[in-house]
């Protein structure tokens, strides 16, 4: 690794934090209903929007009704997506006339983009119009990524509050989080992506004649599209020459912005933030990187704040922290150390200079370079992102399994705006237990006694994960349908899947594109692994949430174990890490892991 | 009651061992899903076993048949630490057995000592039966004193040799069935029905029938149950992705049901499953070794969680009576005078105060208590009206008694009060201390400081329990003048003065609606509802019926600082299962290592690299990690049995070192273990 990709890792998250701070403060003051600077603009239409809604924002809701209301809401919204891209050939702003979307592709779509997954079975400039990738799939990630916040809202109102049954108001903390945090932050970066070059149009496609016509070799079909062999048996090749390129268009700055922002990652491209127009420069690069970590980050401290208690935001920051930084320096050296299969086509992948950093270029895009790349997959999938400026499935084999890894933690360190915080606490209550357990005492947080009413609802929000992802995977890896869609066989084949269904299975998003995903099977098995991983997480997490709200609160002892001891998080860290080993470990081993020592064992020296 | 039961008892060994064999039936493994697992992975490979025997098998028979018999293995040894466990109660249960046998019963019509007397068996009583009890009869059953004294033998109850005092009214009118009347008889009420006893609860308790699963353990449970399912899909899941494997590479074989059940085996947490149910037994046995019975399991649990222990200011921090320390004479008389005077009027004084007051005259001032008669002295006993007593002299009246009625008894003859008398007194009750004055005749002579006692070494233990995070609360009828004396010589954290019934119980719902857990300890009917109230309550043995009902768990020493002892096998309970959870999960990173390259290198032989072990062949890993996953049970039942040790620290400290040696120890243990098993295995050529 050069000293540049030291310093551009120290400098990411150094302004992180330096932004990340001031964001918890002001979430946590927008989502208490106090004063947070922006009353005076945002406030009257708030009320405009709960006047018109019919929503009385003061009504509390008990977690049943909070649940209620929410699904009922996403389901809203997933019909919604799911109409628009089927009547997409009959409504407006649809310049290159792409036809209705196919009905399986359209549920996996839908269901991805509520899920806040924002899988992409399709090529977003090949098959989208305008107005879809604005109304349904723009809008959607405004909402699934306020109702992830809302979620966590609600699950810290139910550890800070005491012997209630209130958990605040959904259609309020959905609204206050799309008006105060998510629109402001979303409009000033979309702004600065247009002065970098992003661009925000309706124009159709454009045709520009290539400067110089390039010329190719592609073997040549019959009429009715059987490739044609000649006399041995090999396929004829025809020539062909191309003399001019067609340029997609569209609104998309609007697109990234909220894409970054709200963990969903969907881009306007078919390879998302590796296009030019979605990530144009070095800059845009670092604050794409930045807005995939900021709302999660900073949800820590707002965490801290809301339950009057900063430390404690702190130290689950401190414990992701500790996680994250060893698991990005191995996927880092390794792209960094470069495949030995192109070394062994002479390819030189050694450091010749900071803006020559060598390592495994494949899949990566030069004006990002190694470092800028990992980074930006780890980020990608330690949280729920899903955005990619590189193409996993060309990772070296560890290098790939750090961002699976990644996910296979449950995606809580960082995580998703909302989700990954209230996935972090469900395993900070496994931890909470097991420690309560070995000081002799009915385990608490934060003054919240864990009873076997938390322990059911914590166990099945764990448990949910690691159930859908490796029983997907097993099925695809047994059927044909599973199989067929597969680019390279052996153990990479068995990444391509894996990864699929994990990120499906952690509404990441990402992918390792090497497996063709637009087919029936993966289409609906991922949109179902997606819906389950949504929202059955969603139920245990609000059932917490309610218990927890009506509890009374312990008052503080030398017998009560603090949370935010340089002990407690190295034990979050092990329970976080020994959950997600002990069900992912064999699964891996035969996937990358295998994997890498195959490709060392036959090209290494 | 409390027999001593050795860890390793070979009478227990040889039942638990019988035991372990009869509880492999359906219906009792259900009862514990993670054993249940096991049991039906266990009839799996039996099968298969069966089918490699006979047929043409996945694997060889002598591989399938060792993997098999250590899975019963297995079993047999979770049973045999829960057989164990029951086995210490079941010793326990015999002792109090003998004690309750078919007695002959006077049965009265009336209560009195006068009425017909009906002899009929103690089967036949039934609540509200009156019965008399004479000198060496056993009592038949539970009931409550109406009328008599009489000295009672405990001993098959509590243990205790020396007999107690039982009388009508009062703090000590209950009686238990089982015991026997030593001298003079008591007419008693019969308060339980045959089978609902005392005895037969302390019966079934002890044995273990009646327990019920604690809220900690229902959520471990659960904890647990959650990751054999993790690790069941796990497990499943590799034999969808052996076959991909195989089918890609084209080479090696899939990976054998049977070694799928084990690597599942040995990843559910067995260790810990197993083992549950003898930890909890343990815990109710550790406290009938501290002669305490828990009427609920949930009481011992909660022991382990409170914060804040009430406790009565008479016999638990202070002795029981307070004791003269010190004479301070009027001005104008020495203090040998005030001793002598003093002494005279206490002479005949049973009550432990004016014991005390000859017992100080003599060690301090040499002087010897003088015979009565040679001294021809009367005595004047104390009355509620004169609030005084004392002793006539020929020529003398000595008096002592609280300062305003001495003060009175001299105005009356014509003496002052001496303005430095009263200052000592004030300055005597200030110390938290009683004053009483001692005058002759008009004359005031001085006066005599009572003080409470703290107990030895019990403000020690308060900074213990300081640290464990408990804090306590001293609960006193007296002033809160004298309550604050007393409080701050006993280092409590905390004292409530003037304590009524009534304000007792609000200030433990107060308590409660903080958040805290309360503790607290009592004996007499007034105490029944605050100990009904609080969260852990010791009722003492002694104490009276009602309040013997109120609490959740019982003295039979009858010593509230016992509640100290209460609460450390509490969380020992907690703490064990915390410890023996956390090494049976990181057991499983070894176990990874042992198996997986075992069960995949025939596929990718480049896997090998994973068995870092180095461990001789397959089938020897697979079969070591099987045996190392059924001997750590058999290794951990006497810390199951005896519990973590607990030390008073606070609960970083502790969670530290338990970490370390559980956590750690967890992750490190089995590589040591499964190796050498391994160069067992291979040594005696089972490879």
């Amino acid at each position: 690794m050069t000293g540049n990709g030291f310093f551009q890792i120290g400098l990411s998250f150094f302004i992180l934090l330096i932004l990340a701070k001031p964001l918890g403060w002001y979430m946590a003051q927008v989502y208490e209903n106090k004063s947070c600077g922006l009353n005076t603009i945002i406030s009257p239409v708030e009320q405009l929007f709960y006047r018109l809604c019919g929503i009385d924002p003061k009504h509390e809701m008990d977690w049943k009704n909070y649940l209620s209301t929410m699904l009922l809401f996403n389901l809203f919204g997933l019909l919604a997506v799911y109409a628009i891209q089927r009547f997409q050939a009959y409504l407006p702003l649809n310049p290159q006339s792409f036809p209705s979307v196919d009905p399986k592709l359209a549920f996996n779509t839908a269901t991805s983009f509520a899920s806040n997954t924002n899988w992409q079975a399709y090529g977003g400039e090949t098959t989208m119009s305008y107005l879809t990738q604005m109304l349904a799939l723009t809008v959607q990630n405004f909402l699934s990524a306020a109702t992830g916040m809302s979620l966590l809202v609600a699950l810290i109102r139910g550890i800070a509050r005491r012997e209630t049954k209130n958990l605040g108001n959904f259609w309020a903390d959905t609204v206050r989080g799309i008006l105060y945090i998510l629109i402001p932050l979303s409009f000033i970066f979309a702004l600065i992506l247009v002065s970098q070059g992003v661009i925000q149009n309706f124009n159709s496609n454009q045709k520009v004649s290539l400067i110089q016509p390039i010329h190719y070799q592609q073997p040549a079909n019959d009429s009715t599209g059987q490739p044609l062999k000649d006399s041995n048996n090999n396929p004829i090749l025809e020539t062909k020459e191309l003399t001019e390129q067609t340029i997609p268009m569209g609104p998309v700055a609007s697109q990234v912005a909220i894409k970054q922002i709200g963990s969903n990652g969907g881009g306007f491209f078919n390879t998302n933030s590796a296009h030019p127009f979605e990530n144009p420069t070095p800059v845009t690069n670092f604050l794409e990187l930045l807005t995939i970590l900021l709302i999660p980050v900073a949800l820590c401290f707002s965490f801290g704040v809301m339950i009057n208690d900063k430390r404690q935001g702190w130290a689950i920051l401190l414990a992701m922290f500790i996680i994250f930084i060893p698991f990005m320096t191995l996927a880092v050296v390794s792209e960094q150390n470069g495949n030995p299969a192109l070394t062994s086509m002479g390819i030189d992948q050694t450091v010749q200079q900071d803006l020559h950093a060598g390592g495994n270029m494949e899949g990566k895009e030069t004006r990002f370079g190694i470092v800028n790349s990992v980074l930006w997959a780890v980020s990608t999938t330690a949280t729920s992102n899903g955005s990619v400026n590189s193409m996993h499935d060309s990772l070296t084999p560890l290098g790939g399994l750090v961002p699976m890894w990644m996910m296979h933690l449950g995606e809580v360190i960082f995580g998703g705006v909302g989700s990954g915080l209230y996935g972090m606490l469900m395993l900070v209550i496994i931890t909470v237990f097991v420690a309560g357990l070995m000081v002799g005492r009915t385990p608490e947080y934060l003054g919240k006694k864990i009873e076997p009413y938390e322990m059911k609802m914590a166990s099945i929000s764990v448990l949910i994960m690691p159930l859908i992802v490796l029983l997907f995977t097993a099925i695809g890896t047994v059927t044909t349908s599973g199989i067929s869609s597969i680019a390279n066989p052996g153990a990479h084949g068995f990444s391509e899947i894996l990864y699929a269904f994990t990120s499906m299975g952690n509404n990441n998003g990402s992918a390792f594109a090497g497996l063709n995903a637009n087919t029936s099977f993966y289409n609906v098995i991922g949109g179902i692994g997606m819906l389950i991983a949504r929202y059955w997480i969603a139920i245990p997490t609000l059932a917490i949430a309610g218990s927890l709200a009506q509890k009374k609160t312990i008052p503080f002892s030398a017998g009560t174990l603090p949370t935010h001891t340089p002990l407690f998080i190295t034990l979050l860290i092990g329970v976080t890490i020994i959950v997600g080993a002990l069900s992912f470990f064999p699964a891996l081993a035969l996937g990358p892991i295998v994997e890498q020592l195959m490709l060392w064992e036959q090209y290494g020296n | 009651m409390a027999t001593k039961v050795k860890l390793w008892d070979t009478g227990i060994l040889k039942l638990a061992m019988r035991d372990s064999f009869l509880k492999l039936s359906p219906r009792n493994q259900i009862r514990n899903p993670i054993m249940f697992t096991v049991y039906i992975a266990s009839i799996l490979t039996s099968a298969l076993f069966i089918q490699a025997l006979f047929w043409h098998g996945e694997a060889p028979a002598k591989f399938i048949f060792s993997i098999t018999l250590w899975l019963w293995f297995t079993l047999l040894f979770a049973n045999f630490s829960e057989a164990m466990a029951e086995g210490r109660g079941k010793a326990q249960a015999q002792s109090l057995r003998r004690a309750r046998r078919e007695i002959q019963v006077k049965k009265l019509t009336e209560p009195s000592q006068k009425s017909k007397v009906l002899l009929l068996k103690s089967a036949d009583l039934h609540v509200g039966d009156v019965v008399l009890v004479e000198a060496g009869d056993f009592i038949p059953s539970d009931g409550e004193v109406i009328d008599g004294i009489a000295s009672v033998n405990e001993s098959a109850i509590t243990g205790e040799s020396a007999p107690v005092i039982r009388e009508s009214g009062g703090d000590r009118s209950a009686v238990t069935g089982g015991t026997q009347v030593i001298s003079d008889w008591l007419i008693i009420r019969i308060t339980s029905n045959p089978g609902e006893t005392f005895l037969d609860r302390m019966i079934a308790l002890v044995e273990g029938s009646k327990r019920q699963k604690t809220p900690n353990e229902l959520a471990l449970t659960i904890l647990l149950a959650a990751l054999t399912i993790v690790f069941l899909l796990v497990c499943s899941t590799l034999l969808p992705f052996s076959i991909y494997s195989v089918s890609t590479v084209v080479s090696g074989k899939v990976v054998t049901i049977t070694v799928l059940v084990a690597l599942f085996v040995c990843l559910a947490p067995t260790t810990i499953g197993g083992l549950l149910s003898a930890i909890g037994i343990a815990g109710m046995d550790r406290m009938i070794q501290a002669n305490v019975i828990a009427l609920s399991g949930r009481a011992v649990e909660a022991a382990g969680d409170i914060d804040i222990l009430l406790l009565d200011k008479t016999g638990t921090i202070t002795l029981g009576n307070r004791q003269a320390t010190e004479f301070i004479p009027a001005n104008n008389v020495s203090v040998e005078i005030l001793a002598d005077a003093a002494q005279l009027a206490s002479l005949v004084d049973e009550t432990p105060e004016g014991r005390s007051i000859v017992v100080l005259a003599k060690e301090k001032y040499g002087l010897r208590a003088r015979d009565i008669h040679t001294i021809s002295a009367t005595f004047i006993p104390f009355t509620a009206e004169t609030r005084m007593s004392g002793a006539n002299l020929p020529g003398r009246q000595i008096r002592k008694g609280a300062s305003d009625a001495v003060e009175d008894y001299v105005k009356e003859r014509g003496g002052i009060f001496p303005d430095s008398v009263k200052n000592t007194v004030d300055v005597v009750s200030r110390k938290g201390g009683t004053a009483l004055v001692v005058a002759e005749g008009k004359n005031v002579l001085g006066v005599i400081h009572l003080k409470d006692i703290v107990k030895g070494g019990i403000r020690e233990r308060f900074a213990e329990l300081r640290q464990m995070g408990i804090r306590t609360i001293m609960i006193t009828g007296d002033n809160q003048l004298t309550a604050a004396a007393i409080a701050a010589e006993a280092g409590v954290d905390d004292f409530m003065a003037k304590a009524k019934p009534e304000s007792k119980l609000a200030f433990i719902r107060q308590l409660q609606a903080e958040g805290h857990l309360v503790a607290m300890a009592g004996d007499g009917t007034n105490d029944a509802p605050a100990l009904a109230q609080a969260d852990v309550a010791v009722a003492m043995n002694t104490g009276t019926q009602a309040a013997r009902e109120a609490g959740n768990l019982l003295d039979l020493d009858s010593n509230p600082t016992k509640l100290i002892e209460v609460v450390e096998i509490g969380k020992q309970l907690l703490m064990t299962r915390g410890a023996i959870t956390t090494f049976s999960i990181t057991n499983d990173v070894a176990k990874y290592f042992a198996i997986l390259p075992a069960a995949f290198s025939n596929t990718y032989p480049a896997l090998n690299i994973l068995n870092i072990m180095h461990l001789e062949t397959p089938q020897s890993a697979i079969l070591s990690a099987v045996i190392f996953n059924a001997l750590i049970i058999i290794f951990l039942i006497p810390l199951a049995l005896s519990g973590v040790q607990y030390r008073r620290v606070s609960a970083t400290q502790l969670l530290r070192k338990n970490v370390l040696i559980y956590g750690l120890g967890g992750l490190i243990a089995p590589f040591v273990g499964i190796k050498i098993i391994d160069l067992l295995l291979a040594a005696l050529n089972f490879t």
